[in-house]
């Protein structure tokens, strides 16, 4: 892993993955290891995302590592018509490896093949986001104690989120049984369907909350977006139909957690957050140990 | 003696290459495909010939022009039916098909404008995900371009 650039979840074999979530349990224990004081890290954020920048920052700094860059391409020479491969060829001589946000899909993996130093995504558009789906993993592992034979509940939009087509595509490695809700609309594109079908591993699909989530090991959710719909009538009657409410959490496993990639609008009523099946702003600090241990392992240092 | 009204008006090759069964729809793609715009060879193009197998056919003639294996293979993605011919002296010498590659590259564009290939110089590059209905998977967005999406650059 060392040198190699992480741009897809499919980069990673179940074995680097699993070397990732050993090595992240490190930091959390010692997170301000002073690990990279001799490296400087760029952070390229060609689109503004607050919460996955100051993820990176936090993990950087707390090793002692210095941070350059820029928080959205609106003061840099982007604005001047820079192309992408001029940017990353000169960044690269500024730094020991680039995470890099930008709203172009493709463009992680195109400036992985010109940089001279390796490149993190930290989001390509609506393709990939590696270090998100490595984040809910060892948040899956962290409680639940393994990641083998869990039966896990994706919620929502199903057809556009990319985090739950990495995470399934992560997962699947693992034994797991899936239980996909959704609206019609926003079903699970067929392509991971087969995918599932060629591992011989099970899933079952629902157009609501139904009586089996209180079957589920995990309950993954994520937003239904307005926007997302040809059909603002359908939108409307769907709505509220994939809203976790607290009561909904009565008859559900003892181990059960709720997790979300955030933000979150109302797809998780504000109910739910004293309970302790909530889990999703403890997922969101698991992302600085997770992190550390990406950063570290690609520098070598690790 | 006259020759027959009815007789293809298309003479035979002494050395060279026909290639037959190309989609009558598909022969400018080809064309392209193959660069033939830019040889100075001797080429005959016959088109909307009938076919009982594609409809209408396409046939192209290519006199003292050979290929490799894998420029020609290039074509499959829009002739997948495509026969090769290898002419020398008047005789077929060779006979081939085409098959389509595992990669394809720089021949087709990335049906995602949000692609980074739709956005910058960057040279399409597609993985064959499926020969049979055919399915390419983008090595940039890793979205699939199916035949209804295929756009040849």
């Amino acid at each position: 892993m060392k040198n190699k650039s992480l741009v897809s979840i499919a980069d990673y074999s179940k074995k680097d993955i699993l070397r990732i979530l050993e090595l992240a349990v490190e930091f959390e224990k010692d997170p301000y290891q002073q690990l990279l004081t001799r490296n400087v890290i760029a952070t390229l954020f060609f689109e503004p995302s607050t919460r996955t920048r100051l993820s990176f920052e936090s993990a950087i700094s707390r090793l002692g590592g210095k941070v350059i860059g820029f928080s959205d391409s609106s003061s840099t020479s982007v604005q001047k018509g820079e192309t992408l491969k001029d940017t990353i060829k000169t960044v690269s001589n500024y730094c020991d490896l680039i995470v890099m946000r930008h709203p172009i899909e493709g463009s992680a993996r195109y400036a992985s093949e010109i940089a001279s130093v390796p490149i993190v995504n930290a989001g390509d558009g609506a393709n990939q986001h590696p270090t998100q789906t490595l984040l809910d993993m060892y948040s899956i592992k962290k409680t639940q104690n393994t990641l083998d034979n869990l039966n896990i509940f994706m919620v929502g939009d199903l057809k556009y989120g990319r985090t739950v087509h990495s995470l399934l595509i992560a997962m699947s490695h693992f034994n797991t049984t899936f239980n996909f809700i959704s609206p019609k609309e926003l079903k699970l594109p067929a392509v991971y369907k087969l995918h599932l079908d060629n591992l011989g591993l099970k899933y079952y699909e629902h157009t609501d909350f139904t009586e089996y989530i209180s079957e589920a090991d995990i309950v993954y959710m994520t937003r239904v977006q307005k926007e997302r719909f040809s059909d603002l009538m359908e939108y409307e009657k769907v709505k509220n139909v994939y809203v976790l409410r607290e009561h909904m959490l009565e008859k559900t496993k003892k181990n059960m957690k709720i997790l979300h990639p955030l933000p979150r609008v109302n797809e998780i009523n504000e109910d739910v957050d004293e309970n302790m099946k909530a889990y999703y702003f403890t997922q969101a600090l698991n992302g600085v140990f997770t992190r550390q241990a990406i950063l570290t392992s690609i520098l070598g240092i690790r | 003696m006259t020759k027959s009204k009815t007789q293809l008006s298309v003479s035979a090759i002494k050395n060279g290459t026909v290639i037959d069964h190309i989609p009558a729809d598909s022969l400018f793609d080809v064309i392209q495909i193959l660069g033939l715009n830019k040889l100075n060879k001797m080429i005959t193009f016959g088109t909307n010939m009938e076919s009982k197998k594609l409809g209408k056919k396409a046939i192209i003639k290519l006199s003292e022009v050979f290929f490799d294996e894998r420029d020609l293979n290039r074509i499959a993605l829009v002739a997948p039916q495509a026969k090769l011919n290898i002419i020398k002296d008047y005789k077929v010498v060779e006979k081939r098909v085409v098959e389509i590659p595992d990669e394809i590259v720089n021949i087709a564009k990335c049906v995602n404008p949000k692609c980074i290939t739709n956005n910058e110089n960057v040279q399409t590059k597609f993985y064959v995900v499926s020969k049979e209905k055919i399915a390419l998977k983008c090595h940039y967005c890793e979205k699939i371009t199916d035949k209804e999406n295929l756009v040849i650059l």
